[in-house]
């Protein structure tokens, strides 16, 4: 189900999170805001579209753009500046698959696993990544060198099994290439 | 702009026709080879051989033949003529060119020999095709209007604004039979009409290019290859519905249409086509990109406009329809990326020339992305009504490396298998239904014998339980039970109990769910125990109902405790 990774926060921090925090955490977000360039990109996004309420999922689009990933005090951040709830915000920053609460590592492989590049054999160009790198799709090395993320097609079927590399789609990828590729991203710190 | 500004920058585009193009596939699939260093390479090689004056090297969308890519056809024009390139007339079609070849490439032109893989124009893949759709995929560059332009482009638009009063064109369009591409096959016409007369101040058109099927890349080559032509599409729409505001809801995982998108309303501002009072008529268009953010429920109509409205795309009940009230409650008329696309066309050339093709309740063309175990994978467009054995084996040139097709899989994970021996199927809305499948979007998988087709139902009910927004119980904890039951199945654990069990869960989802989504999700299980039930067989466990610990249940034996 989409939104999963909520429930995996413990109650008590979401609360905290939402409501304490955001009260006494507000004044030091926006003063750190002021010294950061990227915020005022941000802003002067929101400002784009007249701080809508309907443009969050725009913002945030923006915001991990810019920085990467959405973190709490970014994301309190954007409530305060759109007028929202911050459970709004957080709600549709964990609907969408597309966000990310979590930095990334260094580099990134996504293997697609749609229909296509599954009957070709993305299962097992999967597997030899998660078998050589000892982590699971999803996860990020320990040494924040490697992020293996899947996908759901990224369009590319015709030339299936794809793999994209630091956001380069590479086609007609095999267990073999794929470790090659990503020989040079893994082992270093574990 | 007026006809005569338009009529002028066409006129221009085709004096300006050097005599020789060669075309470079620049959409993603090609673009992930390198097409891009083809085409500087291309570029440099004119210049070294000093035949800039006679040669235009041109970026293009999609010219099909993905799995052949990157992809050059060097083309000589006649002199004067208004069509650019028909089937007729396409030269040598270089596959998998590498920008070492470019030199030897143009080198051809001047009489040199290159060795470079030349494919067949004349192989069926090409030459069974029909495009309406993909007519100028290939052909215009997609980042410059007018290369749209000069190949009729706007011309449809323009009719409709000075010659046809809305209810002409909402006419036409029930006339011409056009069903909705996105899956349902919603009549477009009656939809179209129902948004015309709902009374409001304020109505939107929105195109659904979410694309969410995994398997299907039909709408982002239109929309990398031709994106003029959704726009055109979407303006005669707002014209016949009444609208002012459109939106083009675009995936994420699709930056290179969002940014050919991006440029073409740029263009298409720029020179009146959209915004106020085009072609100096009272009608004002504009159009603004949304960007999806991942989720395959967003492709449903309802919670598209929630996530358009900047929500999280939970679907809700309808009706209200929202051709009645839609986005911000306003009446909304939502068509499919290939829906729109085939509107200026149907203008253009009228609507009985539409309802000629296809069949007596599917007209026109449907395009198809190939993929999976075939030898061509790509892109075709056919008539409604051609047999799904035409498509696969004479088209897509069967299975690759002297395999055999098993079973064709439609409509993605709301679709289903069609088994090999039902491969004579006419593919239009009608006969696909009948087998339990669905036309879907267009994607079509192949698979082979060494496809096992437990395992496809259970990708496919992963992917339902992973994107069940959560919103209504039967979708929400069905899908994890009946991936819970196939699991179980593919590791050999379950009964003939299990079995029923799974298929009364399928009717139960299939009929209280509350979205397609869950409606159609144990659509891949029921088709795939419909045609390979002898495969879930195969895989029960011998003691029919017993179970090794004789509880009935059939469950497995409790772990011995140490
Ligand atoms: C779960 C689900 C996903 C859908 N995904 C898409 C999609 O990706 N693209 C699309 O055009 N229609 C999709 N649809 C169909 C739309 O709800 C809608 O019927 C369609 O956009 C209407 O356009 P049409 O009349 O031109 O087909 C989906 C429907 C459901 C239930
Ligand atoms: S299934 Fe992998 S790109 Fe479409």
């Amino acid at each position: 189900m989409r939104g999963r990774d909520i429930t995996s926060v413990p109650l008590s921090d979401m609360i905290a999170t939402l409501s304490n925090k955001k009260k006494n955490r507000l004044p030091k977000i926006l003063e750190h805001a002021s010294g950061d360039k990227r915020f005022k990109i941000l802003e002067a996004h929101m400002k784009k579209h007249q701080f809508k309420q309907d443009a969050l999922i725009e913002v945030l689009h923006k915001a991990q753009e810019l920085f990467g990933f959405l973190e709490d005090d970014l994301l309190l951040f954007i409530a305060y500046r759109l007028k929202l709830p911050a459970s709004r915000v957080y709600g549709v920053a964990t609907f969408y698959h597309f966000f990310t609460l979590k930095p990334n590592g260094k580099h990134t492989c996504v293997v697609c696993m749609g229909t296509a590049c599954y009957v070709k054999g993305a299962d097992k160009v999967l597997a030899a990544v998660e078998e050589k790198a000892r982590i699971k799709a999803g996860e990020t090395t320990p040494d924040g060198e490697l992020s293996l993320l899947t996908a759901r097609c990224i369009g590319a079927c015709g030339i299936a099994p794809a793999v994209v590399y630091d956001g380069a789609v590479t086609p007609r990828q095999t267990p073999e290439q794929v470790l090659e590729k990503v020989k040079g991203w893994i082992g270093h710190g574990n | 702009m007026v006809i005569d500004d338009l009529i002028e920058i066409a006129e221009k585009e085709r004096a300006a026709r050097k005599k020789h193009v060669v075309r470079c596939c620049m959409a993603a699939g090609c673009m992930s080879s390198d097409s891009k260093g083809v085409k500087e390479a291309l570029e440099k090689a004119v210049k070294d051989a000093g035949l800039e004056d006679q040669v235009e090297v041109r970026g293009v969308g999609c010219m099909k033949l993905c799995c052949q890519g990157p992809l050059v056809q060097v083309d000589t024009n006649e002199p004067g003529a208004t069509v650019e390139i028909t089937t007729g007339n396409q030269g040598p079609l270089y596959q998998r060119v590498t920008p070492a070849d470019a030199a030897s490439v143009i080198g051809t032109l001047k009489g040199g020999k290159t060795t470079v893989q030349c494919g067949d124009p004349k192989d069926p893949f090409f030459t069974e095709q029909f495009s309406i759709v993909l007519a100028n995929s290939g052909i215009v560059d997609p980042e410059r209007i007018e290369s749209y332009i000069a190949a009729e482009g706007y011309q449809a638009l323009h009719h409709v604004l000075r010659e046809m009063t809305p209810k002409d064109v909402v006419d036409e369009m029930i006339k011409c039979g056009l069903r909705g591409r996105g899956g349902a096959g919603y009549p477009t016409g009656l939809k179209w009409a129902t948004v015309a007369k709902t009374p409001s101040l304020q109505k939107y058109v929105i195109c659904n290019a979410d694309e969410g099927d995994p398997g299907a890349f039909m709408d982002r080559s239109v929309l990398e290859s031709d994106p003029h032509s959704v726009l055109e599409g979407m303006a005669i729409a707002a014209y016949a519905v009444g609208a002012t505001q459109g939106f083009v809801y675009v995936r994420a995982e699709y930056p290179l249409a969002i940014s050919r998108l991006q440029t073409a309303i740029k263009q298409a501002k720029q020179q009146g086509l959209l915004g106020s009072g085009i072609f100096e008529s009272p009608f004002n268009f504009n159009i603004d990109l949304r960007i999806g953010a991942g989720a395959f429920v967003c492709g449903e109509e309802t919670a598209l406009m929630a996530s358009v409205e900047g929500k999280r795309g939970a679907p809700r009940p309808r009706p209200p329809f929202p051709a009645e009230s839609g986005l911000w409650a306003c009446p909304t008329l939502i068509n499919n990326v290939e829906t729109f696309a085939n509107v200026a066309p149907i203008v253009r050339k009228g609507a009985d020339w539409f309802a000629g093709i296809g069949t007596e309740k599917s007209k026109g063309t449907k395009v198809f992305a190939l993929a999976g175990k075939i030898t061509n994978t790509g892109l075709i467009e056919v008539p409604m009504g051609t047999s799904l054995r035409k498509i696969v084996e004479v088209m897509g040139g069967g299975a690759p490396d002297g395999g055999r097709i098993k079973a064709v899989q439609t409509g993605g994970p709301s679709g289903g298998c069609i088994p090999a021996d039902a491969l004579d199927t006419p593919v239009d809305y009608d006969s696909l239904m009948k087998l339990g499948s669905i036309m879907g979007s267009g994607g079509m998988i192949v698979m082979d014998e060494t496809t096992r087709m437990v395992d496809v139902a259970r990708f496919f009910m992963e992917f339902c339980m992973d994107e069940s927004c959560g919103k209504c119980i039967p979708c929400r904890a069905g899908t994890v039970q009946m991936h819970g039951m196939l699991t179980k199945i593919l590791a050999r654990q379950a009964t003939v109990r299990d079995l029923q069990k799974l298929e009364e869960l399928c009717e139960m989802v299939r009929s209280t769910s509350l979205c397609g989504l869950g409606q159609t999700a144990p659509n891949p299980v029921m088709s795939t125990l419909r045609f390979f039930r002898q495969e879930y067989t195969d895989l029960l466990k011998k003691d029919l109902y017993g179970g090794p610990n004789g509880n009935g249940n059939g469950e497995p034996k409790p772990a011995p405790t140490a």
